[in-house]
């Protein structure tokens, strides 16, 4: 069964010019693809629609073969960190918000949700910082916090809007052998308009701008830099096997 | 100090104050870290409407001031969720809306202006057991709501949509605090007036969030300032022979701008 699965969506704010178009794109269990795509081009709207927050205009969608709405709780959601925000609540506190789902409705957490951030927080190495504020974090720390509070429901697949966004090179290099770890077991998705921060540990790639292009197998980086801003239509590959490496080195596994 | 509290008004006014602080930190905090101060103001002012409404017709102020407060916080925050921009338009078309309309309708109605003033800017020393009784079981309210459901005030305060895609009804927990923030307004303009209601409402949460490594911290702590701003201002007016609202919203803004001045602990 595919973890997400698109057919023909359209979608957006606004009927006569939607965001993306007729975009299809499956999920399968230990997949790990990047959406790449500029700014404007519709990686939110691709997002949102993905998990149910806005009903397309045409097209279907399904998550873990049910409409979004229900089954979105099993999404381990990474959202972009907002570098400047402010708010008194400590790591342990955010990480435990990924248990709101299966928690029980009323009162506090309890003992196995502890457990469960706690865990999650040490197997991402941010454990000491578990009684720290979150926003006296530094850009990478509060990412490792956002991944162990989606993984804290333990989901079958993690979906990253733009993670790499604020973080050094160093640490996008750790962040991505981090994703490759967690790929042994569950599935990944990563949305992120920066072409230079795909590594060599994705399985396959897709470019969204409007319309969808996904690529398989073997792809370098000029097709990259030719679907950029480039209208195109769906161009779909076998089995993704291969990747690129961004940088000029095509890496193989 | 003792003769200050041998007048049953006296003893009247600080009951309520101490009965308000409560819930005044608890919803002053969600409002502060949900930056939301602007929609206080706001259903402030609107109420005012409400307050002119039931003099006309010759009900309660209070009933109308409450309808119009809960409407209009229902109101804009069912269209902030869809319409950020909107409903920021909205709040200060409502701000203004409702002040005009309130004075339009208490000089329709003939009423005496000094009753005007008190609602403008409080009149604690003209507190009622009503107003007393009132404000407990707002407490009781407000306290309930947050023992009950302080993991998803939490969560929809720090990240709304990943609360929502946690499966939280972000409807319901967002009305009631809506409904919360509303009432608490229509409580604390007996302390401070409608005009002033937004500082008592943001400062001292403002100060605690600086202090703070929680939001239910915070909230313990917000409620422990606005009762001290309170009583040393409620004192100092009596001694000085001062309007003890504005009194208590200066004592406020002095140790908020002293705050502001101290190093945020690590």
């Amino acid at each position: 069964m595919n973890l997400i699965s698109l057919e023909n969506v359209t979608a957006g704010y606004n009927r006569e010019h939607p965001t993306i178009k007729n975009v299809s794109l499956d999920v399968g269990e230990n997949d790990f693809l990047a959406v790449i795509g500029p700014n404007g081009g519709g990686k939110t709207t691709l997002i949102k629609v993905i998990l149910g927050l806005i009903t397309p205009f045409s097209g279907t969608v399904e998550l873990f073969g049910e409409p979004p709405v229900r089954s979105r709780k099993k999404v381990g959601y990474v959202p972009q960190i907002v570098p400047s925000r402010t708010f008194p609540v400590s790591v342990l506190d955010v990480v435990l918000m990924g248990r709101l789902s299966s928690t029980k409705k009323f009162g506090r957490y309890s003992h196995t949700d502890r457990e469960a951030a706690i865990d999650k927080l040490e197997k991402l190495g941010v454990d000491h910082l578990a009684s720290k504020r979150m926003d006296q974090l530094s850009g990478g720390q509060k990412q490792r916090v956002l991944i162990a509070r989606a993984l804290a429901g333990e989901p079958r697949l993690l979906l990253l809007d733009e993670p790499v966004a604020s973080v050094d090179s160093e640490t996008q290099q750790n962040f991505y052998n981090l994703l490759a770890e967690l790929n042994e077991h569950l599935s990944v998705v990563l949305v992120t308009h920066d072409v230079g921060a795909v590594s060599s540990h994705v399985k396959s790639i897709a470019c969204i701008n409007t319309k969808l292009v996904s690529h398989g197998e073997t792809i370098s980086q000029h097709d990259v830099e030719k679907a950029y801003g480039c209208p195109f239509e769906l161009i779909a590959h076998g089995v993704p096997h291969r990747v690129i490496g961004i940088r000029g080195d095509t890496s193989h596994e | 100090m003792s003769e200050m509290l041998s007048y049953s008004f006296m003893q009247n006014a600080f009951i309520l104050t101490v009965l308000a602080s409560i819930a005044c930190g608890i919803v002053g905090s969600l409002i502060t870290v949900n930056r939301m101060s602007s929609f206080t103001g706001s259903i402030a002012h609107a109420s005012f409407g409400g307050l002119g409404l039931a003099y006309l017709v010759g009900i309660h102020p209070m009933i109308g001031a409450t309808i119009f407060a809960l409407a209009s916080a229902l109101g804009i925050g069912a269209l902030s969720e869809k319409n950020k921009l909107g409903s920021d338009t909205a709040m200060a078309a409502l701000w203004a809306t409702g002040m005009a309309a309130g004075l339009v309708f208490i000089k329709l109605s003939g009423s005496y202006s000094s009753d005007l003033m008190s609602w403008l800017f409080g009149s604690l020393m003209a507190v009622s057991s009503l107003d007393i009784t009132l404000t407990a079981a707002l407490d009781v309210l407000v306290v309930t709501s947050v023992l009950l459901l302080y993991k998803e005030f939490l969560g929809i305060s720090y990240d709304l949509e990943f609360a929502r895609i946690q499966g939280v009804s972000v409807r319901f927990v967002r009305g009631l605090f809506f409904v919360m923030a509303a009432l608490t307004t229509i409580v604390l303009m007996k302390v401070t007036g409608l005009i002033m209601v937004i500082a008592l409402l943001t400062i001292p949460a403002a100060v605690a969030e600086r202090f703070s490594s929680s939001l239910s911290r915070m909230m313990i702590l917000a409620s422990l300032l606005s009762l001290v701003f309170s009583i040393i201002g409620l004192t100092l007016s009596w001694w000085f022979d001062l309007p003890s609202g504005p009194v208590i919203i200066l004592v406020a803004s002095a140790v908020y701008f002293v705050s502001l001045c101290l190093k945020k602990p690590s």
